[in-house]
C-alpha cells in the first residue's frame, strides 16, 4: 500500500494513486472541485491560492487533454506553469530519469506533474525528489490515472445521487488501462454497490476478479441495469499483439450503441476518458447523444485538477511551517 | 601450513557424517578428522567450539561481471565476497564480454581467479557461438579448457533444431547442459509474475507458462538426445512437478532454485521495489512453497546464489525499467539455513544443497570433508543473530532486497586449499 503520498497528518502531499486513500479525502477532494467549479464560471476566473509557486507539468509520453487541463488549472491558481516533453528532449540524448528530475528541481520548483509510459514512475520520482515538492501523477504506464478517476467521481456525483446504489460497468482494454485501474479503486472506496468489468479475456488483467470488480465477456449481459457506463479508448496497436482481430469485430462485440445502450437504466450516463475512437469503442450517435457525459468529464477536469494541487501545496506549506 | 579446527560441529552431507571432531589440515589438504592426532603441531588452531564445520559451500551459477562489466564488479571483488560467503567453488555462466566460447576466454578468467586465490572459479561453455544460439560453439575445445557445462546463458534457443543438435553434440562429449528456462516470447511480456499483484501494479506479467512451456520441450529434447541436463533457478511449482515426472522417468535431469525464490514472492514488489526485481520473477506463495517442497524431497538437488552483481544505477528507475538482477554470495548460506530454523528443510539436506549435490552436478571431485580431500571448508556460526545490511556486502554489488532481514547463521571462517580465505572481523 502506498502512504508516501500523505503527510504525517494524513494529508495530500503527492498524489500518486487512489489506492491506499481514504474515502473522507476522497469526498474532500470532490467538495474543493465543486468549490472551484464555480470560478470556472466567472468573469475573473484566477484565485491567488497558488501566487508564487512554480510547477513543471512533466510529460515523457504525449498528451493533449491532461496537459492542458493541468496548465490551465495551475494558471487558474495563479501558479507559474513549465511544460517540459521530455520524449522529445533530454531523455533522447541520453539523459536519465532522476537527472532530468534534478535538473528541474534546481530551478526550486515546487510541483511536478508527472506522465510515463512506465507503471511506477510516479512513484519512483515521489521517492527521489526533495522534500518540499510535491508530485501528481498524470498517468504512469498502465498503473494509475488518479485525477482522471476522481474527474469521473466528480462526475457520477454530479448526476447520481448516493454511491453505494450505483451498478457501474467499465467496458474494454481493462488490461492497459490506468484510467480503469484508478476508477474501480476509487469506486470501490466510495462504497460503489457493484463495479463489473466487460471485454474479452485478452483484454482482461490476470486474476482480474482480484481487484474487486465482477467480470463480463457478454456486454449485453453486463450491461443490464447499470446506472453508469464507462467506455475505455482501444488503442488501435491492440490488434498487432494479437490482443483482437479487428477494430470492426471489436465494435461488433464491445461497441457502444443505442441499442446496446438500451439494456442498462434508462437514466444512465456514459463516460469515456478521451480520446474518443468512433465506431470502435462507442457510436457516434452514443457519444453525442444525450446520455453522454463526455465533454463534462472534460470540464470537470479543471476543477478536480485545480482541487488536487491546491491540497498538495497546502499540505506541503503546512509540512514546511512546522517547527523542526 | 598446518591447521587445526578444534571441537566444530562436524558435518560431511555426502556420507551423513554429523560429530563434534577436530579436523587437521596440512598442505591444502585434509589429513585427520577425529579426536586427537598424534604428532601434528598445527601453526594454527582454530577454535570451532559452538560451530559447524562444513564442507566450502559449491555455487553453481555467480556472474562476476569479468570480462566486460569490471566497472561493476570483477573477479577479485567477487571472489571476495564468495570467501565471505564460505563459498569456495563459483561457477560462472558463458555470458560475460567476450562470451565464454573459446578457450582463450577461459585461460583469462582462470589466470584471474588464481590472482584472487580465494575460491575455484569454474567456467560455463556458451552452448553457441557468442550465445548467438544459430552456430555451435567449439564444446571440445572449451571441455578441453576445463569448462564444466555448457549453456545459453540467459538467452533462450528459441529455434528447437539448434538446441536438439546442441544437446545431441554436447551428449557426444559427455558434457551437462545448463538451462535457464524460458519462452523468450511469453518472458518479453513482462517483468514480474503474472497474477494479482502484476494486475493491481499494472506491470507486465510473465505467465506460469514462459517457464512450464520451455521446461516441457527442453524436457523432451533431453529424452531425445540423451543429454544430461541441469535446469537452473526454478521459480514455478508446475516446473518442478515436470522435473519429478522426468526424473521419476529416469531422465538423467536435475535442478537448482535460487535461495531468494525460496523466501520471496510477488507480494514483495512492495511499491515497485525495484531491487525485488529479478528474472525469472518471484512467483506466488503456492509456487514458492512447491519450490520448498521440491528441496525437501530433492526435486531440486541444489541451492546456488544466481549472484548479479548491478550498479546502483542500475535499479534507479521505474521497476521496468531497471535491470533485473539480485545480489547474492553473501546471503547464500543465511537464507537456505533460514529455511532450517523454520523447520521448512532439515540441516543435512540444506547443506547437501550447498556442497556435495553441486559438486555432483557439475562432476567435480569436491563438496566433501573427508580424509583426502582439498580443504575448502566453512565455518558456521549457528546463534549470530545478525541483520542484513546490503551495503556493508564485501561484493561489488550492494543490490539485495534483504536489508533489514535478521539472520542467524552466519560464516565466521572460509578456508579455500587449506588457507583461511575469510575470517570474520
Amino acid at each position: 500500500m502506498n502512504n508516501n503520498q500523505l503527510t504525517e497528518n494524513g494529508q495530500l502531499r503527492h498524489f500518486l494513486t487512489i489506492e491506499g486513500l481514504k474515502k473522507p479525502l476522497l469526498t474532500e477532494i470532490m467538495d474543493r472541485a465543486e468549490q472551484f467549479s464555480g470560478i470556472t464560471n466567472r468573469q475573473v476566473k484566477k484565485v491567488p491560492i497558488l501566487r508564487g509557486k512554480t510547477i513543471v507539468n512533466l510529460f515523457f509520453e504525449n498528451s493533449t487533454r491532461t496537459r492542458s487541463t493541468f496548465e490551465l488549472a495551475a494558471k487558474r491558481l495563479s501558479a507559474d506553469v513549465m511544460n517540459f516533453n521530455i520524449s522529445t528532449s533530454a531523455t533522447s540524448k541520453g539523459e536519465s530519469l532522476l537527472d532530468t528530475l534534478h535538473n528541474l528541481e534546481s530551478m526550486h520548483t515546487d510541483m511536478f506533474v508527472v506522465r510515463h509510459n512506465q507503471s511506477g514512475a510516479a512513484e519512483f520520482i515521489a521517492q527521489h525528489v526533495s522534500p518540499h515538492v510535491s508530485v501528481i501523477n498524470a498517468g504512469d504506464g498502465c498503473h494509475a490515472h488518479p485525477t482522471q478517476a476522481m474527474l469521473d467521481m466528480f462526475t457520477i456525483r454530479r448526476h447520481k445521487n448516493n454511491f453505494p446504489d450505483l451498478r457501474v460497468a467499465i467496458v474494454g482494454d481493462i488490461l492497459h488501462s490506468r484510467v480503469a485501474r484508478s476508477q474501480i479503486q476509487a469506486l470501490s472506496t466510495l462504497g460503489v454497490g457493484e463495479i463489473r468489468v466487460i471485454g474479452p479475456k485478452t483484454l482482461l488483467p490476470a486474476d482480474c476478479q482480484t481487484l474487486g470488480v465482477h467480470v463480463y465477456h457478454d456486454m449485453e449481459a453486463g450491461l443490464e441495469d447499470v446506472d453508469v457506463v464507462i467506455m475505455l479508448r482501444l488503442q488501435l496497436e491492440r490488434m498487432q499483439g494479437a490482443l483482437i482481430p479487428s477494430a470492426r469485430e471489436y465494435f461488433h462485440c464491445f461497441g457502444l450503441t443505442d441499442d446496446k445502450l438500451k439494456l442498462a437504466k434508462p437514466d444512465a450516463i456514459v463516460m469515456h476518458p478521451g480520446p474518443i475512437n468512433r465506431g470502435v469503442e462507442i457510436a457516434s450517435s452514443v457519444a453525442d447523444g444525450p446520455q453522454s457525459v463526455i465533454l463534462e468529464q472534460v470540464t470537470h477536469g479543471i476543477a478536480v485538477r485545480m482541487a488536487v494541487m491546491s491540497m498538495a501545496m497546502g499540505a506541503q506549506s503546512e509540512q514546511n511551517e512546522l517547527p523542526a | 601450513m598446518k591447521i587445526r579446527i578444534k571441537n566444530g560441529r562436524v558435518i560431511d552431507p555426502a556420507s551423513q557424517f554429523d560429530a563434534r571432531q577436530d579436523v587437521y589440515i596440512s598442505d591444502g589438504k585434509i589429513i585427520a578428522i577425529g579426536e586427537q592426532l598424534e604428532g601434528f603441531d598445527a601453526d594454527k588452531t582454530i577454535d570451532a567450539t559452538g560451530l559447524i564445520v562444513s564442507p566450502g559451500l559449491i555455487d553453481l551459477s555467480v556472474r562476476v561481471r569479468e570480462p566486460g562489466q569490471e566497472h561493476t564488479a570483477t573477479i577479485l571483488t567477487e571472489t571476495k565476497a564468495a570467501a565471505a560467503g564460505g563459498i569456495t567453488t563459483v561457477c560462472v555462466p558463458p555470458d560475460t564480454a567476450p562470451v565464454i566460447d573459446n578457450p582463450t576466454v577461459v585461460e583469462l578468467i582462470d589466470d584471474r581467479a588464481k590472482k584472487s586465490g580465494r575460491s575455484m572459479v569454474l567456467t560455463m561453455g556458451a552452448m553457441t557461438q557468442n550465445l548467438g544460439s544459430e552456430l555451435l560453439a567449439e564444446m571440445a575445445r572449451l571441455k578441453a579448457a576445463g569448462c564444466v557445462g555448457i549453456s545459453n546463458g540467459l538467452s533462450p534457443i528459441k529455434n528447437s533444431v539448434i538446441m536438439q543438435r546442441a544437446m545431441s553434440y554436447a551428449a557426444t562429449l559427455d558434457m551437462t547442459v545448463f538451462i535457464t528456462a524460458s519462452d523468450p516470447w511469453l518472458q518479453s511480456q513482462g517483468c514480474v509474475h503474472e497474477g494479482a499483484v502484476s494486475s493491481r501494479l499494472g506491470l507486465g506479467g510473465i505467465a506460469e507458462s514462459a517457464e512450464t512451456i520451455a521446461v516441457s520441450r527442453d524436457l523432451i529434447l533431453i529424452e531425445q538426445t540423451g543429454v544430461r541436463a541441469h535446469f537452473h533457478n526454478l521459480s514455478t511449482g508446475k516446473a518442478v512437478k515436470l522435473i519429478r515426472e522426468a526424473q521419476n522417468r529416469g531422465l538423467p535431469v536435475t535442478a537448482d532454485v535460487s535461495a531468494h525464490h525460496l523466501h520471496l514472492s510477488e507480494h514483495d514488489l512492495g511499491n515497485y521495489d525495484a531491487l525485488s526485481h529479478v528474472l525469472p520473477p518471484f512467483r506466488s506463495i503456492r509456487d514458492r512453497e512447491q519450490l520448498q517442497q521440491g528441496v525437501r524431497d530433492g526435486v531440486i538437488s541444489a541451492i546456488s546464489s544466481h549472484h548479479q552483481p548491478l550498479d546502483k544505477d542500475d535499479k534507479l528507475g521505474p521497476f521496468a525499467e531497471t535491470k533485473p538482477g539480485i545480489s547474492g554470495l553473501e546471503t547464500l548460506l543465511p537464507l537456505t539455513m533460514k529455511l532450517v530454523e523454520d523447520d521448512e528443510v532439515n540441516l543435512h539436506t540444506a547443506l547437501a544443497a550447498l556442497t556435495c549435490n553441486p559438486a555432483d552436478i557439475l562432476g567435480i571431485n569436491s563438496g566433501q570433508l573427508k580424509v583426502g580431500a582439498v580443504a575448502d571448508i566453512c565455518l558456521i556460526d549457528p546463534d549470530s543473530e545478525y541483520e542484513c545490511q546490503p551495503l556493508n556486502f564485501v561484493s561489488a554489488g550492494k543490490n539485495s532486497p534483504f536489508e533489514g532481514w535478521l539472520f542467524n547463521h552466519q560464516v565466521s571462517h572460509t578456508l579455500f586449499h587449506g588457507r583461511l580465505v575469510h575470517e570474520r572481523d
